[in-house]
């Protein structure tokens, strides 16, 4: 079987598995990194929203040998080494979640949402994280998660 | 005596150092202290005790209050060990949770039958369940430390006092924190059981009722938080099943070398209606699945057509033959007798999914003798503890231990244990090593377990005057209690009242789904209610509020609604109100606002009011939580979700054509107002989701003079509906 190379959340990690294989299943399970969720396979949930080169993008429908050339994979392992990310304190300060098992999904959309447009309007919020399900229905507790976070970071950067 | 159920030599707390456990009895038993340094002398005391554990305590202080209910989202990680904090008097701060071992001789509630002990995570009965356990328990607990404490500064007990993780004796300005008595914690030699007079009065809870940040939450921000589809084994293996797309249907594997032969793979196993595969990867395992050749057979299911089964159930309303009488009061027939008008409307409801986000899986191992097994499972509990697993492996059910992990969602679904029962099936052929079983989102949905499809049938008449006097309700459905649930009117001050159940069976997996029958019944009769008000020219709400007369609690979350969604101010042009009360343990009333594309037919729900009356709050936050969780699934079922079947099969495979609500339909918002109440807790979990698809419906009518009785609420039919 082939082997990769894959650069995760600035580490590198070798793994071997068959062309083909989806970059989830060798992420949550060659690798142990199970805060990425399996949630439909097809990405329609935004369950296994990891970042590549700093765009979300769905781990479910990548497979493993386009992602070994160098580029930085990022899972909601890596987003803060503290786990303080703003968004991360935000989301415990409006207790977003329920269940909790999409919430891997829907920080990484918001923080590439964020990178994108520091300020967003509750809009572009609904837009850009459409595509990821909350089956427990903490939408708009997300959404005012994300709104603490950005009103935090311009608070911030004065 | 009792024998000790196994798994407490496993406990994790055991394994720590320092620290005394502290196992408080319910029942009058005494309570244990053994030092956490000495797990051998903790195994000997469990062996001649059967106690109950419920609380750790550390030198420094530290609490870990174990939780005895499954955690789905709905809060119980944090609301039955306040419970635990606020008696003991603990510092908040100060507590961790962890899940209980999974058995309920010690850690059951009484709650679902007297005499009883399950550990059963359902129907929205926890709180109210452990309500007085958890603080009688917390109670014992400060009453060891106090009288640890009494004895070695030799004072009466009752000079003490406590406050956040401190025994106070003001008369000699002395105070101690709960972790230094540990030193020379004792047991008193009785206990008082802490009867409810004994205990705080609520409006003394210290924690209880205030703003408190959930205990999962912040493991559920960095991906640390535990589901079982995240446990990884040494030697573990993967397992997946096919199962048919008609239920029930019977499999003849037609290419079982080819399937061998393909990589990875290590095993087939047949099931009755499955061919399990167990390979090395899980990507193996899902490569072999996609190459099997099944010949399946017919079943009970085959030639189910799901939307053309109306007309038969509407035959079957419409035949002379009677089924289950579930309520029956005063005398309806009399009552349409010599009523002045009779109103009689047939309400539909399409099969709906359960959706929750994790697929099903669970990971189980099984000793290489076949004698003991452990599983790794999000679970909603159940009658058997054990979950189904003894009887596969005809084993004592002490030999199996149940590890609880978070449930990514469960909504009824994760009450059942045929994923279980699957992966210990996978798990025998592969002993010693561990399995681990998962359910692809196709297999999850395809082979479901649905809420009911059904057709209600309310006649309803008025007197003279327009009081509502007689209210007949039969439902068409199958799985009893799945489709009767929610058909009690006993809040509406209606004299004769008649319901019945009349059963119909297509051989489609059913199961409870958040509100379980409560959301087609509670559908068909707060329509049925404002059609005649509508018919008559009232105000919904001023209709209900004399309907509610004898009802004081519920009139009061009405006239809550009414108050907080401005209900006697007109909506802006193109919007209105529908309002719907429902009791669900808890009793709330619900005003939605919507507005309609006349065109396409999707409705837009904009604002969302909720009143209730829960008694007492626990953890306010998390009630309002769900609220906004039962209205958005409420809103997703209503207005997106169906499941439609073509000869026994199901046509939906995945989310791209089993819609959920996703954020761009959600409301601009959702306010809930909570009742204080001192009355004993009742569930919130599913008193919103009821409210939503009637409110929608009642709000359509302002809006259109038109009818909506078939849900989901799609826009053909909203079309329909218009051209009515």
């Amino acid at each position: 079987m082939p082997n990769y190379k894959l650069e995760i959340n600035e580490k590198t990690y070798e793994v071997v598995a068959e062309e083909g294989t989806s970059l989830l299943w060798v992420i949550r399970e060659h690798l142990g990194l199970t805060g990425t969720k399996y949630g439909c396979g097809i990405a329609q949930c935004g369950a296994c929203t990891i970042h590549v080169d700093n765009v979300p993008m769905r781990a479910c429908v990548l497979q493993v040998e386009n992602f070994s050339d160098g580029q930085k994979i990022k899972t909601i392992e890596g987003l803060a080494e503290n786990s303080d990310h703003p968004l991360q304190k935000a989301w415990i300060e409006a207790q977003a979640p329920q269940c909790g098992y999409c919430q891997s999904g829907q920080i990484m959309q918001a923080a590439a949402l964020l990178n994108e447009n520091p300020n967003p309007s509750r809009d572009e919020i609904k837009s850009k994280m459409n595509g990821i399900l909350c089956r427990c229905g903490t939408y708009l507790r997300i959404i005012k998660a994300i709104e603490i976070a950005a009103s935090n970071e311009i608070k911030a950067k004065g | 005596m009792k024998e000790l159920k196994s798994g407490f030599s496993r406990r994790d707390f055991l394994k720590s150092t320092g620290g005394v456990a502290l196992f408080v009895g319910v029942s009058g038993i005494l309570p244990q202290l053994v030092s956490c340094s000495s797990p051998e002398k903790i195994k000997e005391v469990l062996a001649k005790h059967p106690i109950t554990a419920w609380v750790k305590l550390t030198e420094n202080g530290d609490i870990t209050i174990f939780n005895p209910a499954s955690e789905m989202g709905q809060g119980s990680m944090t609301s039955l060990p306040l419970l635990f904090a606020e008696e003991m008097d603990a510092d908040w701060s100060k507590v961790s949770v962890e899940f209980s071992p999974q058995e309920s001789e010690i850690y059951g509630s009484p709650g679902w039958s007297p005499g009883s002990k399950l550990m059963f995570t359902v129907g929205s009965r926890t709180t109210n369940s452990y309500y007085m356990t958890m603080r009688q328990a917390g109670a014992q607990a400060r009453y060891v430390l106090l009288a640890s404490v009494s004895k070695k500064w030799n004072v009466p007990i009752s000079e003490l006092s406590t406050s956040k993780s401190i025994v106070i004796h003001e008369n000699s300005n002395r105070q101690i924190e709960y972790g230094e008595i540990v030193s020379f914690l004792q047991m008193p030699e009785n206990l008082p059981d802490f009867a409810e007079d004994k205990l705080k009065n609520p409006k003394d809870f210290e924690w209880v009722g205030k703003k408190i940040n959930r205990t999962d939450i912040p493991d559920k921000v960095n991906g640390k938080a535990k589901f079982s589809i995240d446990i990884r084994l040494p030697d573990m293996v993967y397992g997946v099943i096919e199962r048919g797309n008609v239920h029930g249907s019977k499999p003849t594997l037609l290419n079982e070398t080819q399937v061998l032969a393909s990589r990875g793979v290590l095993k087939l196993i047949s099931l009755e209606y499955g061919i399990g595969i167990v390979a090395s990867s899980i990507e193996d395992a899902l490569a072999a699945k996609k190459i099997l050749s099944i010949d399946w057979s017919d079943s009970k299911a085959s030639g189910h057509n799901s939307q053309e089964i109306y007309s038969e159930y509407e035959k079957i309303a419409s035949s002379s033959k009677q089924g289950q009488v579930l309520e029956e009061k005063g005398n309806v027939k009399q009552a349409k007798k010599i009523a002045s008008k009779t109103y009689q409307a047939d309400f539909k409801n399409d099969y709906i999914y359960h959706a929750q986000m994790e697929p099903l899986n669970a990971v189980v191992k099984i000793s290489e003798d076949l004698s003991a097994a452990d599983v790794w499972v999000g679970s909603q509990q159940g009658f058997d503890t054990k979950l189904g697993v003894p009887a596969i492996l005809g084993i004592d059910p002490k030999k199996v231990t149940v590890h609880l992990q978070y449930l990514g969602g469960g909504f009824g679904r994760r009450s059942m244990n045929d994923f279980v029962e699957e992966c210990a099936t996978l798990a025998k052929e592969m002993a010693p090593l561990p399995v681990k079983l998962i359910w692809t989102r196709e297999d999850d949905l395809t082979y479901g377990a649905y809420r009911p499809l059904s057709l209600q049938r309310i006649e309803a008449n008025t007197d003279q005057d327009g009081n509502v006097s007689g209210f007949s309700h039969l439902v068409v459905g199958d799985g009893g209690n799945l489709v009767a649930s929610g058909t009690n009117n006993s809040h509406y001050n209606i004299p004769n009242q008649f319901v019945e159940w009349r059963e119909a069976s297509n051989g489609i997996r059913l199961k409870h789904w958040r509100s379980v029958g409560h959301g087609p019944n509670k559908f068909a009769i707060e329509c049925m209610l404002d059609e005649i008000a509508h018919d008559q020219g009232k105000d919904p709400i001023q209709f209900r509020k004399s309907l509610l007369s004898n009802s004081p609690r519920a009139l009061a979350t009405l006239e809550k609604v009414e108050q907080i969604s401005n209900w006697n101010t007109p909506s802006e042009s193109g919007r209105a109100k529908g309002v719907a009360f429902v009791e669900h343990g808890s009793l709330g009333s619900g005003v939605c606002e919507i507005s309609l594309n006349r065109e396409s037919g999707k409705i837009s729900v904009h604002n969302f009011w909720v009143a209730l009356d829960a008694g007492v709050i626990v953890h306010p936050d998390n009630v309002k939580a769900q609220m906004e969780g039962g209205i958005m699934m409420g809103i997703s079922s209503a207005l997106k979700e169906q499941i439609t079947i073509v000869d026994g099969k199901v046509q939906q495979s995945n989310f791209h054509d089993y819609q959920l609500l996703r954020m761009e339909d959600i409301p601009d918002q959702i306010e809930t107002e909570l009742i204080a109440s001192d009355m004993h807790p009742e569930g919130v979990g599913e008193t919103a989701t009821p409210m939503v698809a009637c409110a929608i419906a009642n709000a359509f009518l302002a809006l259109t003079g038109k009818k909506l009785r078939h849900l989901p609420f799609t826009p053909e039919r909203v079309l329909e509906a218009l051209k009515s």
